[in-house]
């Protein structure tokens, strides 16, 4: 059924810490291996050794240059998958009731056996979130690896999205974020977590964390000056002589 | 957006065939007998076939049933079951004006008011999206309804209304790209809203995360004809209202002269309805470093 659920009592979803994100784009790549191998279709590459190579994948890192107004730009890099909106438009959309939120948990998943790939609730995302798969031509996207999250035949280190669990810097964090008390509650709180375009009003539950204000080079300014500009002895000798030349 | 062959089609012939059906329906051609067997056929055949073009361009045709259970929530949904249900009140109300000569006015209003809601809910399967802010605004209902309304009146033989509807829907293409032009930025998406970092300064696409194309690219960010685009809206105004307007309402009534205003009139809807779709800017384009 594509009517939303009430809210969840647990709302399931991801913490992006974009200060410790290097863009290694390892996610992207433990994020198609384990979601082209379980759930659902396979996610497809087309024309992969060709001239014009695609695929399907349910996490993007973009890298955005950021010119503070009185700072050198920055590089940000940029996770992206779908952030389990709590009124999430794609649902709503949706013709057929594939598209749908879970009542337990808030992760929006599709049924795959009754997409018909007419493409609404991608035209619908503000995110770019979703992608019709190429060959299996129904909806794809993040299913915040809801196959491993409550696995108990894997390793209970494991039972995390596989982005979360590969992730090298430790920039991605998983847990409850209705929960107050939750580490990536907590961690949102700290760090002043944002939604992305909240003006879409489709209240996400995935939080970003700003990258932290960089050092100021002014602080060690002062021990940086020239030292003396009139330098007496053989230096004073050679930098008359040279001024002279 | 990908102006997708199929959609075009569907939208430009179905608001066609829907706008004459409600004529029909709510009585406003009396026709009976072979002259509304040729009315009729062509409302069912430009509706039907309209129809049947839209579920081209779905990735499991075979499924398209589905959609019809939606209702409560997707303007999809709405549409399908509005035009199946337009379609099934209209056929007893056919087939008796067709071989009883008579007609049956009240499936008949039912079957004229539901062809102009499932106008209205195609017009809102796009008129919904807040994502592509040319859209999601007002005259995107007004172009579908005064294109559907002009149609019907000149296929029903209203030429006089006709006339005055193309007029009105001349207005709204107007409205509809005088509007659009300015919503992506009365709306204040940008990059920095978008990726949050506004807070920091001024962003701009670095890299894009793949070096290929994707779903999103082609579909969304796609920029085809926007560099004709002024060229091809006076093209289709003409087309579309301006030139038919004249014809019908200046000129003398004649089945040539109302053929030629009805090619002109399609001709003109097919540019504009491309124009609706080529023009679209989604806002996931802010992520690929488009303006939208």
């Amino acid at each position: 059924m594509t009517s939303l659920p009430p809210p969840p009592k647990r709302k399931l979803g991801l913490v992006i810490d974009l200060d410790t994100c290097v863009g290694c784009h390892a996610c992207v790549a433990s994020c198609k291996e384990w979601n082209t191998q379980g759930y659902g279709a396979p996610l497809a590459d087309l024309d992969a050794y060709g001239a014009d190579p695609s695929g399907t994948f349910l996490n993007r890192i973009h890298s955005f240059e950021v010119t503070p107004p009185d700072a050198p730009p920055q590089i940000v890099h940029f996770p992206k998958s779908c952030l389990h909106c709590d009124d999430a438009p794609c649902v709503t959309v949706c013709p057929t009731g594939a598209s749908y939120k879970r009542a337990e948990d808030g992760i929006v998943l599709v049924n795959e056996s009754t997409c018909i790939g007419c493409g609404l609730c991608a035209w619908a995302c503000p995110y770019g979130a979703r992608e019709l798969d190429g060959v299996e031509k129904v909806m794809k996207k993040c299913t915040l690896c809801v196959d491993r999250i409550y696995n108990e035949t894997i390793p209970e280190e494991d039972r995390t999205p596989a982005c979360v669990r590969t992730c090298p810097a430790g920039a991605r964090h998983f847990g409850d974020l209705a929960d107050p008390d939750s580490a990536v509650s907590q961690l949102v709180e700290d760090r002043g977590g944002f939604d992305l375009m909240p003006e879409m009003g489709t209240k996400p539950v995935n939080k970003y964390l700003p990258p932290r204000p960089k050092d100021q080079i002014d602080v060690l300014a002062p021990f940086l000056d020239p030292v003396t500009q009139d330098a007496k002895g053989f230096l004073g000798w050679l930098d008359r002589a040279l001024d002279r030349l | 957006m990908h102006p997708a062959p199929s959609l075009i089609l569907f939208t430009t012939f179905s608001g066609l065939g829907f706008g004459l059906l409600a004529v029909l329906g709510l009585g406003l051609n009396p026709a009976t007998g072979l002259r509304a067997f040729i009315l009729y056929g062509l409302g069912y055949g430009l509706a039907g076939g309209g129809l049947i073009a839209s579920t081209f361009h779905l990735g499991h045709p075979e499924r398209a049933w589905r959609a019809l259970s939606q209702w409560r929530t997707s303007w999809l949904s709405r549409e399908g079951v509005l035009s199946l249900a337009t379609l099934a009140c209209m056929a007893p109300h056919a087939a008796s004006a067709v071989f009883l000569g008579q007609h049956l006015p009240v499936l008949g209003v039912i079957g004229g008011i539901l062809s102009v809601l499932t106008v209205l809910a195609t017009a809102m399967i796009y008129a919904q999206l807040k994502t592509v802010p040319r859209w999601h605004h007002w005259t995107t209902p007004a172009v579908f309804l005064s294109a559907s309304f002009a149609g019907g009146m000149m296929l029903g033989g209203h030429l006089a209304i006709a006339g005055e509807a193309l007029i009105l829907l001349g207005l709204a293409l107007i409205a509809h790209w005088y509007f659009g032009d300015r919503r992506l930025a009365e709306t204040g998406h940008r990059p920095e809203t978008a990726t949050g970092l506004g807070r920091i300064g001024k962003v701009r696409l670095f890299e894009r995360p793949h070096t290929g194309q994707n779903y999103l690219t082609r579909e969304m960010v796609h920029v085809i004809g926007r560099k004709h685009a002024a060229k091809l809206r006076l093209f289709a105004l003409a087309g579309a209202s301006a030139l038919p307007a004249i014809i019908l309402l200046a000129l003398p009534a004649s089945y040539l002269l109302v053929a030629l205003a009805l090619v002109a009139h399609l001709t003109g809807m097919l540019t504009a309805r491309w124009l609706f779709f080529a023009e679209a800017e989604h806002v996931v384009g802010l992520y690929y470093g488009r303006p939208a």
